[in-house]
């Protein structure tokens, strides 16, 4: 039987030249006429060590990287196909400290199957969820989800199951399932790395959701930023349909779902699920005010369950093991898993899923290793653009919907941005206006004017003019904004402002004489 | 006479557009793409075409194709290249490298380079944030940009 080679075709990976390896790789085995083929797997997540090739070999999976084309030749006269030893062997990748410190519920698979194989799928447990689900009766599916404890993947928190629930009692000829893949917060790419390793997850997701509430149709709602994702869920949906799992008769039972991919156009305020509905209705991707919520009308004023990615990847574990199996995970209340980004400048930044509870601290100089630069760590940014900036003073707060609040900030979809003591914080909080300035809908006054006027009180502070008030204004601005806006844009903008002024008030009142905000390397 | 037959071409292109996505429920983005995938833009002249088969008005179209980032109310250049401008890749420096390849080309952000070889587009976020900087150049993605990349990069699409 032909070796196995796998080499990621995640867009990580491929950003990093693992196209180029998979080309130069085929081309040398054929020349040298060797019995193996070329997987493209998902990513593990290891992103300093993509791209990371492995082979499948009697005693099981070696792994070795980052692996450049030019290594190709270098590795087989090192006997790759047998895990020969070369300078990039790594060895065993479960054994890896990054990998073997996980939890992998949602990305079990991912980085080990091909991504487009549903034999794969079903030998890695694959469709298991969705076999019992099949087999009882919706309210037994909804009350399974709830008992889990799990809660929105997407930022909200918001119980997963109860959201179910409302849709499930709604009465309407049509409901919709509506998978959120609008994943715009920087920092983020958990809902890219599944659906470009695991596609069938998402589906198998939407399926139980659509059995659970009656729903028949499914829209993922996908950003144009992500073309490999894109491709792999519309081949993923194409095989499912071919093979049954979706289509007429779910798995041959009397269960009907069917599902698109629909692709977004460059707005990060459709993430938010009302404007994301407008949008996939084909209107400008304003924020509708609620209520009514989704749940009552949603998608063209039907019934409608708005799921992000990853929760809907969570609840195929949850129907395969049980509730109480995922729910023994976490802390508090937050329960069972999450897939935390670690991103930015980090040393080993990547996907690592974990139980709810581990601290900021370990995540980031434990985990990540600290920054790439080799440089302090000055602040991390948790929960994408519109989350808190955290110094280093509260690395202790678990990671846990409650906690963050707690210490004013959102876990979000879990992504995890670092600094390094270079970063100016007064320019990252002018920036996160800017942005807000940038994807405003225009719908709420606050956030449409005031993420502008904010850019230009930061200018002002900048330059030194009426410092203390414009400060206060500042200050005064994000109230507004919080408490004037309907959705998070407006809303949570404040997050990273009102966190960078707070922690780090020196950035805000540059001492004079020291104009320059980038403190200059000592070499 | 000449932009009036080109108009007419544009029109019963997009007309066979509409004709294939109309049956979708909320087609007007996925018309808007194919549309973009066409031409390369959503051309004016397309508008009414799509107006008038989805039973809407021009404006409400018109106030559709401006919402979004993605849609281009001209040709872009030869090349396009997308750099991320959001917080991971500021980490990194990617302000500093998107200032630097602005500088090169001789545009600004949403600019085209005069002899109409490159289009520069502030992207935010490309999922690429533990391998920052990244960027996108004709849908091909790369990251952990430094100075050195960006150069070569800028060199290549002015060739």
């Amino acid at each position: 039987m032909s070796v196995k080679i796998y080499i990621p075709g995640d867009s990580g990976a491929v950003a990093l030249g693992a196209d180029r390896l998979a080309l130069s790789m085929q081309k040398a085995v054929r020349a040298q006429n060797l019995d193996a083929v070329i997987i493209r797997n998902g990513s593990r997540g290891l992103y300093w060590l993509e791209p990371m090739v492995e082979v499948e070999t009697e005693t099981g999976r070696i792994a070795y990287g980052p692996v450049r084309a030019s290594d190709v030749d270098g590795l087989l006269a090192a006997g790759l196909l047998e895990g020969g030893d070369h300078p990039l062997l790594l060895g065993d990748p479960e054994a890896l400290p990054f990998l073997k410190r996980q939890t992998r519920l949602t990305f079990a698979r991912c980085g080990i199957t091909d991504p487009l194989s549903l034999d794969d799928y079903r030998k890695h447990g694959g469709l298991a969820g969705l076999t019992n689900a099949v087999a009882m009766e919706p309210k037994a599916i909804v009350t399974q989800v709830t008992e889990s404890g799990l809660r929105g993947r997407g930022g909200a928190g918001f119980p997963t199951g109860i959201k179910w629930n409302t849709v499930l009692e709604a009465q309407a000829p049509q409901k919709y399932i509506v998978c959120n893949a609008d994943e715009g917060d920087s920092g983020t790419f958990a809902d890219r790395m599944i659906m470009e390793g695991d596609p069938f997850l998402v589906i198998e997701g939407m399926i139980i959701a659509g059995i659970a509430t009656g729903a028949t149709k499914g829209y993922v709602y996908l950003r144009s930023e992500y073309p490999h994702a894109i491709l792999a869920m519309n081949r993923a949906v194409v095989i499912a349909r071919e093979a049954g799992v979706l289509g007429a008769s779910v798995l041959g039972s009397d269960h009907a779902f069917d599902m698109e991919i629909r692709v977004g156009a460059g707005a990060y305020v459709c993430g938010e699920e009302t404007a994301l509905l407008e949008s996939l209705e084909g209107r400008r991707g304003v924020v509708r005010a609620k209520p009514p919520l989704p749940a009552h009308k949603g998608f063209l004023g039907r019934p409608t369950v708005i799921n992000n990615v990853i929760s809907l990847a969570s609840v195929p574990v949850i129907m395969d093991k049980g509730a109480d199996y995922y729910r023994d995970f976490g802390m508090g209340r937050s329960r069972g898993t999450i897939p935390i980004q670690i991103a930015g400048n980090v040393k080993h930044g990547g996907l690592f899923e974990a139980a709810f509870g581990m601290t900021l601290g370990e995540l980031i100089d434990d985990i990540g290793g600290g920054t790439a630069t080799g440089r302090p760590v000055k602040a991390v940014q948790v929960g994408g653009p519109l989350g808190a900036y955290f110094p280093r003073e509260l690395f202790d707060t678990p990671f846990d919907y409650e906690a963050f609040a707690g210490k004013d900030g959102l876990i979000g979809h879990a992504g995890i941005v670092v600094f390094d003591d270079s970063a100016d914080m007064l320019k990252q909080a002018r920036f996160a206006f800017e942005f807000c300035a940038v994807e405003s809908c225009g719908k709420c006054t606050p956030c449409r004017i005031g993420s502008t006027r904010g850019v230009e009180v930061a200018d002002k502070i900048r330059d030194g003019i009426e410092t203390e008030s414009q400060i206060t204004l500042m200050t005064d601005l994000c109230n507004t904004m919080k408490f004037g806006s309907l959705c998070a844009l407006g809303g949570f903008t404040p997050y990273p402002v009102m966190s960078a002024l707070t922690h780090f008030p020196d950035d805000f009142r540059p001492t004079p004489g020291m104009k320059s905000p980038m403190p200059q390397a000592a070499e | 006479m000449e932009s009036r037959s080109m108009d007419a071409e544009i029109a019963s292109r997009t007309e066979a557009i509409v004709g294939r996505l109309k049956p979708l429920e909320g087609p007007l983005l996925p018309i808007l793409h194919d549309v973009q995938k066409e031409f390369g833009y959503v051309p004016k002249a397309a508008l009414p075409v799509i107006a008038n088969g989805l039973n809407l008005s021009r404006a409400e179209v018109h106030g559709v194709v401006s919402f979004y980032h993605d849609y281009r109310e001209a040709p872009a250049g030869r090349h396009v290249i997308k750099m991320c401008r959001a917080e991971a890749c500021q980490s990194m420096g990617g302000d500093e490298l998107g200032e630097r390849l602005l500088g090169l080309l001789g545009v600004d952000w949403h600019g085209t380079s005069g002899d109409g070889a490159v289009t520069i587009e502030p992207v935010y976020c490309l999922g690429l944030c533990a391998c920052a900087p990244a960027a996108m150049v004709d849908g091909q993605v790369i990251s952990r940009l430094d100075e050195k990349m960006v150069t070569e990069l800028a060199r290549a699409v002015k060739a």
